[in-house]
């Protein structure tokens, strides 16, 4: 989940998110060196006791500085376009689970075998036991087998809502009347927070999105449990 | 050809890759398998033949499709208000 003062992204949580997060970091880090080079720049010409500033010109200097930022794009295009493809693999889920967009909870819904749904609500704050996380606990999580393929579902029953749990790297659209897929691999067990992102109305800050990744045998027994629960 | 079939239903673990339905959104995968499926019971009985073979179809529509849209097709075939044709 995020902390106060976080800069980065949230610890990945997903093959996919650990791409993303070190592509980040390398678009970043040519971006710092560009804008020092840039500054330098621009505090050298203003403090220089050189004179004859300006009406130069230089052939070599226009080449460098055409080709090398040239370079550079292509040094960003290159892993920004590998892992654009990567996410858009064809992958192979062992599960499909469904993210229905309420005004203002999501449902989930594991219909491969038994037809289990259950609605995941907001524990409001006074409801809160000590270490729970405020405005990102739900009373019913998302749960998932860890080191599985998932495959999710996205739509709405009423308004756009948005999908999206930062750590796992994933963010998708619910539209109403559509059916938006999205996969990830939960690469550790844990509990990862997200929240509603796409506005949609009144409570829309309020209805977060917990995923949470188990072993199988723990995924198999929490599903006989909430279907006999329903 | 039932036997493969009852084979992929034994294994079934989730709707699997469909390359007709490669991108993002997935409505017209889920509609389209529960049509097939109404359509396989109809065209199989029809012919006084087991329906078993249908099942794959079902399978696919359940782990697709949202169980209200389920829900409000299965009460539009019977009153005969469903927009597909089966």
């Amino acid at each position: 989940m995020a902390h106060p003062t976080q800069l980065g992204f949230q610890d990945a949580a997903s093959p996919v998110m650990e791409e993303l997060l070190h592509f980040h970091d390398h678009a970043l880090m040519i971006v710092f060196l560009i804008s020092t080079l840039v500054l330098y720049i621009i505090i050298a010409m203003v403090s220089t006791k050189l004179t004859n500033k300006y009406i130069l010109d230089s052939q070599e200097i226009e080449i460098v500085w055409t080709v090398l930022p040239a370079v550079i794009l292509v040094l960003i295009a290159l892993p920004s376009l590998r892992i654009l493809y990567l996410m858009d693999e064809i992958n192979d889920p062992h599960l499909t689970i469904k993210a229905m967009g309420h005004q203002w909870y999501w449902s989930y819904e594991y219909t491969d075998y038994e037809d289990l749904g259950f609605d995941s609500y907001m524990i409001p704050t006074q409801d809160l036991t000590p270490g729970q996380f405020r405005l990102l606990e739900t009373d019913h999580r998302m749960v998932v087998p860890m080191e599985s393929p998932v495959r999710v579902l996205v739509s709405a029953e009423d308004v756009l809502h948005s999908w999206a749990v930062p750590s796992l790297g994933v963010k998708m659209d619910a539209v109403p009347g559509r059916l938006n897929q999205t996969a990830f691999i939960a690469s550790r067990p844990g509990v990862f927070y997200g929240q509603c992102s796409e506005i949609c109305g009144a409570n829309h800050s309020f209805m977060p999105i917990v995923v949470e990744a188990v072993p199988l045998e723990h995924f198999e027994s929490w599903s006989s449990l909430m279907l006999e629960d329903a | 050809m039932a036997d493969v079939i009852e084979d992929k239903i034994k294994n079934y673990r989730t709707a699997p890759f469909d390359a007709r339905f490669p991108n993002t959104n997935q409505t017209r995968n889920c509609f389209q398998n529960y049509l097939d499926f109404h359509r396989c019971n109809k065209a199989l009985s029809s012919k006084g033949q087991e329906t078993s073979p249908c099942d794959w179809y079902q399978r696919v529509y359940k782990s697709l499709c949202p169980m209200s849209w389920v829900e409000k097709w299965d009460g539009q075939i019977e009153d005969g208000s469903f927009p597909g044709k089966i």
